[in-house]
């Protein structure tokens, strides 16, 4: 096999093909992979680094394939897990200091799926802190760079939020693939902003077990990847029912993969007019119609829709949210696990542990919604944005009896530079607005890199398909990378 | 609603959070623009809407009333900040 440069290039299925016909050992992949995150430590996509985890999962993974006994399609493959993924005796921070020297004694679903798949894990990727941001610029361990840059002024580049050091460190080439989490956007926009494929499946398709909770009626795991083909490989070893997890679907988890050559010949694709909004970046709008007329070019429908309540999304998304990150934070108190800051008495300790682990962003989102939970203001702010949410998942439902799958842009612009938008929170929230609406409603969703800006910065294609119908979401986002031919990487526009 | 210092006083005291005085006011300006911004809820007209909890539209599932974990102390309490004789330890909150 070629070498470790080459290695780097490689995807999910060729790796795989590869482990499969002896040309290659799942040590010398991890190895390739390993000298990689060594190289470009510059970028802080990693927490916690695991290569002595890693070669150990590669050489049981060489030596079940010895024995005729490799565990699934992804034994040997390396991978990364976002820092919000407990693994049992590896740090887990969900890049906040409250959870500094974390170490869980338990192993979350998801990557228990992945370990009993034979994967390899490179290590833990870095996030904004508790998935909270569009920018990576919150996590306690530093802000992530994108490995793209801007053409115009070569200034770093935020890669995206939360999953910012997953979507870093796959388009980077440090790993095969890596594992995200979604709340509102926090699997797709990062992917959109460096150039990969991420995907957020339908609520209740991955177990959230294990997850460190944000919005615990919002949060999915989903794969990210630099091919479709990736995605549908990386989720099926991730996807499972899990009666751990109340909110888990006990349904079966289908071959995702066996479906996207079954091209969108008669599909239905819904192009909402509510995404249209006024001032659109010209490049955004042009890139839709691209996707339009690619997707048209291969035998689907285009069909116009409308989801009248898009604009509502995200202001009812920003109460939600909150609301219940400020329930699922009362758990940091200083004295069951995390850091304590000591206090005179309990409520002081609670006070001080609180006020001293979480950073600036988890703090004003905790606040917000403490007080949209408060009495007096409950019914106000979060029982209205909850019926807000009733009728954003009721203009999908009624959008779906048209059309099989909707197509929009998936962020408002490319990646900007760290520190231009930290200062301003709506601006920073604005990122995730052509994303939230899929979240809300449940509904799983894919970006897909489908060009590049005047800057040379990659730019995303976003679907939203009909719940637990992952299968019709992937062929049309196959459709999409075929015509879409994106052969750009980072530092070689 | 512009939110002033002393409902942030209040808040933050719910959420356990010790915020100093001098953050006070950047906090209240902060949050009354977020709120403020979020306001535009009040547009759509939600009569007769039922509140959407969960997305997940499956019944809850019924499960045997049985013990399937237990016995690890050491596991439950290997994080604690504070671990005395095995036990999770708090300042004094009964004279």
């Amino acid at each position: 096999m070629a070498g470790s440069s080459d290695l780097r290039d490689i995807t999910i299925a060729d790796a795989r093909d590869a482990l499969a016909a002896g040309q290659l050992s799942a040590r010398d992949l991890t190895n390739a992979f390993l000298e990689a995150i060594e190289e470009e430590r510059y970028l802080n996509a990693f927490i916690t680094e695991t290569p002595d985890r890693a070669l150990a999962d590669a050489d049981a993974s060489d030596a079940r394939r010895a024995k005729g006994e490799t565990l699934s399609p992804l034994d040997g493959i390396p991978i990364a897990i976002k820092d919000l993924f407990c693994t049992d005796g590896v740090q887990t921070t969900a890049a906040s200091h409250i959870l500094e020297g974390f170490i869980p004694p338990y192993e979350s679903t998801v990557t228990s799926n992945l370990r009993a798949a034979g994967t390899v894990m490179l290590g833990k990727t870095n996030l904004d802190e508790f998935a909270m941001g569009s920018s990576n610029e919150t996590s306690y361990f530093g802000s992530v760079e994108n490995p793209w840059r801007r053409s115009s002024d070569n200034k770093p580049l935020v890669p995206g939020g939360s999953s910012g050091g997953s979507a870093s460190a796959v388009a980077g080439r440090l790993c095969l693939g890596a594992t995200g989490t979604d709340t509102g956007g926090s699997i797709r926009q990062p992917a959109a902003f460096c150039g990969i494929v991420g995907m957020k499946p339908t609520y209740g398709r991955c177990s959230r077990w294990g997850i460190v909770a944000f919005a615990s009626s919002l949060d999915q795991a989903g794969p990210m990847t630099r091919t479709v083909r990736d995605a549908a490989i990386l989720l099926g070893g991730m996807a499972g029912f899990d009666p751990m997890d109340s909110t888990s679907a006990d349904i079966d988890t289908p071959n995702f993969e066996s479906v996207l050559n079954n091209g969108v010949k008669g599909l239905r694709i819904g192009i909402p007019s509510e995404y249209a909004v006024d001032g659109m970046d010209p490049e955004i709008e042009f890139l839709w119609e691209q996707g339009k007329s690619w997707l048209r070019g291969a035998g689907a429908q285009l069909v116009d829709i409308s989801l009248p309540h898009t604009k509502y999304a995200l202001p009812a998304y920003y109460i939600i949210a909150p609301a219940e990150a400020s329930s699922n934070l009362a758990r940091y108190d200083g004295v069951r696990f995390g850091q304590r800051k000591e206090g005179s008495d309990l409520t002081e300790l609670y006070e001080n542990t609180r006020a001293g682990g979480f950073g600036r962003e988890v703090r004003r989102r905790i606040l917000i919604g403490t007080f949209a939970l408060s009495s007096g203001y409950y019914d106000a702010y979060y029982l209205k944005a909850q019926k807000v949410r009733a009728l954003i998942a009721r203009d999908f439902r009624d959008a779906y009896a048209a059309c099989d799958v909707i197509l929009t842009p998936t962020t408002p612009g490319a990646a900007f530079a760290m520190d231009e938008k930290s200062d301003d929170p709506i601006a920073m929230y604005l990122n995730d607005v052509l994303t939230v609406p899929a979240s809300l409603a449940g509904l799983p969703a894919i970006s897909v890199p489908a060009g590049l800006s005047h800057d040379g910065l990659p730019l995303g294609l976003h679907l939203i398909g009909r719940a637990f119908d992952e299968e019709t979401l992937l062929r049309a986002a196959q459709a999409l990378e075929d015509a879409a031919d994106f052969k750009a990487r980072p530092g070689q526009r | 609603m512009s939110v002033d210092k002393k409902t942030v006083t209040r808040v933050a005291r719910l959420a356990r959070i010790k915020v100093p005085e001098d953050e006070l006011d950047t906090l209240a300006g902060e949050l009354s623009n977020i709120i403020g911004w979020i306001e535009l809820l009040d547009e759509v007209n939600t009569k007769n809407v039922e509140p959407l909890a969960s997305v997940s539209d499956m019944k809850q599932r019924w499960r045997a009333d049985k013990v399937t974990d237990g016995g690890i102390p050491e596991k439950v309490t290997v994080n604690a900040p504070d671990l005395q004789k095995g036990m999770f330890s708090v300042p004094k909150v009964v004279e």
